[in-house]
């Protein structure tokens, strides 16, 4: 039976094969940004005898007069219209609490919610009753984000058929501001899974469903056993998935892609070892460059 | 002990330094990709590892929730391979607790608890090898792992030990000079505005001996400041190249 051994040794940083260095004002917390008064503070600041200070590590962004400085990485913030993935957490009286790597959690009320078969009517004293048997603690959902509270919570509705209880798959967990923005979040990968970029780092990797259902408004779990092609391909994307966010790369449908194509050569499990992250990424980067300059 | 020499005739402590020189310190921030915030620091042969989970909804008793500010929870523990001496309880007593609090204290002056209304911030500290200044250490790494989280704090907070032996105050305690019984303290320091989060001492010193001790320890913390924010830049300047512009 053959074994593999490894043993530490000192790398280089990759910034550094990188070979180029950031123009951007980079502080600590206690720096002084400014001390002139005209400037607005934004997030990251705080003002101390007559000085902008910094309170967190990271680039200082200047709009005009005002000035904020961007935390390296930060819980979900929310913003109206995001597309969040979440776990239920709590049944409450009329509503669900969903955790979304967030300050709070946030807020999934019952009026917000698609009925199964797509019914638009007033939620009776029998749905609250029911509510448990549509969504229970631990389920996983996809969800876009309504409205967002005065303390910041966040409140979610899956007014759509495309929203709703995610079924069979794979989570990955990654900071939020490694995932970019887009149009639309939800990728069928031409490799033969599909994918929901959720906003606040929460990943979902699915296996694309054969025909799309239209009357269960995605609260009928596919419990149907899925095929080995099908899982090699998914914990593929996860193993991408995580050595992009390892290298701090952005996530986004075009890099995921091509961080999966750049790992074929290489077995599924071999893709997590650093030396061949660092290649299947470095190439990733350089198709990226090359398909935008 | 009779024959150990603390300070010698030459200015020398037992292990080479010079009374008011630091131990070497290494630290490293994200090491941990899971949690929100990371850090391990090494100062001489302590060692200490810090792990920072929020700000979070609260968990347990909804009670305990501020309407104003975030709740600050500190765990302390060490291992049980830490001491020279094995340890049977790594984490519940006595003096972990008190370390617990302690930090607890120290991190609710430095962090802006006043953004995260109704929200917890739990830091966990594990020390993995105990040479004296452990809760130096504890707060210089918990320090890095919070900037490591993006919770914004009021400035780093930097901690040192300081003792005095034969007239002189001696800075950076090692455990040799610990156990000798002298009297210690435990200082951390906010360095930009040179405020102090917290300040202990359990042994007796002359109250003309006081300036002189604590002046020691806040230019050690001073210090320590210097090599944290070098290790701080470095990490943001490294994960900004990465990202791009």
């Amino acid at each position: 039976m053959a074994m593999e051994m490894r043993l530490p040794v000192a790398r280089k940083p990759l910034s550094e094969r990188l070979g180029r260095d950031t123009k951007k004002h980079l502080v600590v917390p206690g720096d002084t940004i400014t001390t002139d008064t005209g400037f607005m503070r934004g997030h990251g600041t705080y003002m101390g005898e007559e000085k902008l200070i910094a309170s967190v590590a990271g680039s200082v962004e200047r709009v005009n007069k005002l000035i904020c400085v961007k935390a390296l990485k930060t819980r979900y913030i929310g913003e109206v219209g995001d597309i969040v993935v979440g776990r239920i957490t709590e049944v409450q009286q009329k509503r669900w609490k969903v955790e979304t790597n967030s300050r709070l959690d946030s807020v999934l009320l019952l009026s917000s919610m698609n009925l199964p078969g797509g019914e638009l009517r007033r939620r009776s004293a029998e749905d609250e009753l029911a509510m448990r048997g549509y969504l229970q603690e631990g389920d996983l959902i996809s969800a876009e984000v309504q409205a967002v509270f005065s303390d910041g919570a966040v409140s979610l509705h899956t007014r759509s058929l495309k929203y709703g209880k995610l079924g069979q798959g794979v989570l990955v967990q990654v900071s939020p501001s490694l995932v970019k923005r887009q149009k639309t979040h939800f990728h069928d990968l031409p490799c033969g899974a599909s994918v929901i970029l959720g906003n606040n780092g929460f990943i979902w990797i699915y296996p694309t469903p054969e025909h799309k259902e239209e009357e269960a408004g995605g609260f009928m779990a596919n419990l149907e056993p899925v095929s080995l092609a099908d899982r090699e391909v998914i914990s593929r994307l996860r193993n991408c998935i995580v050595s992009l966010v390892t290298q701090r790369m952005m996530l986004y449908d075009t890099s995921i892609l091509y961080c999966y194509e750049a790992s074929l050569p290489h077995q599924i499990k071999d893709i997590l070892k650093p030396e061949i992250m660092e290649e299947i990424v470095m190439e990733t980067r350089q198709r990226l460059l090359e398909q935008e300059g | 002990m009779a024959g150990l020499e603390l300070l010698s005739d030459q200015g020398y402590r037992v292990d080479g330094r010079r009374a008011g020189e630091l131990r070497k310190i290494q630290a490293r921030m994200g090491v941990f990709a899971q949690a929100d915030g990371s850090a391990y620091i090494e100062q001489g042969n302590t060692k200490a590892l810090a792990v920072v989970y929020g700000p979070h909804e609260i968990r347990g008793s909804r009670a305990r929730a501020l309407p104003d500010r975030a709740l600050v929870n500190c765990q302390y523990s060490s291992a049980t391979f830490s001491t020279g001496e094995r340890k049977r309880r790594p984490h519940g007593d006595r003096k972990s607790c008190e370390m617990g609090l302690q930090l607890r204290q120290t991190f609710e002056a430095a962090i802006l608890t006043q953004l995260h209304p109704r929200s917890q911030i739990d830091i966990y500290v594990q020390v993995l090898q105990a040479d004296g200044g452990t809760y130096a250490a504890c707060v210089n790494a918990a320090t890095l792992a919070v900037l490591d989280a993006g919770i914004p704090m009021r400035d780093f907070v930097c901690a040192c030990s300081a003792g005095f032996v034969d007239g002189t105050a001696l800075a950076d305690l090692s455990h040799v000079e610990e156990a000798a019984g002298g009297p210690q303290l435990a200082l951390a320091l906010l360095p930009a505005s040179g405020q102090i989060a917290l300040l202990e001492m359990d042994a007796r010193l002359h109250e003309d001996h006081l300036e002189r001790v604590l002046e020691a320890a806040a230019q050690a913390a001073r210090d320590v400041h210097t090599l944290l924010d070098l290790v701080v830049r470095q990490h943001v300047r490294e994960a900004s190249i990465l990202l791009g512009d």
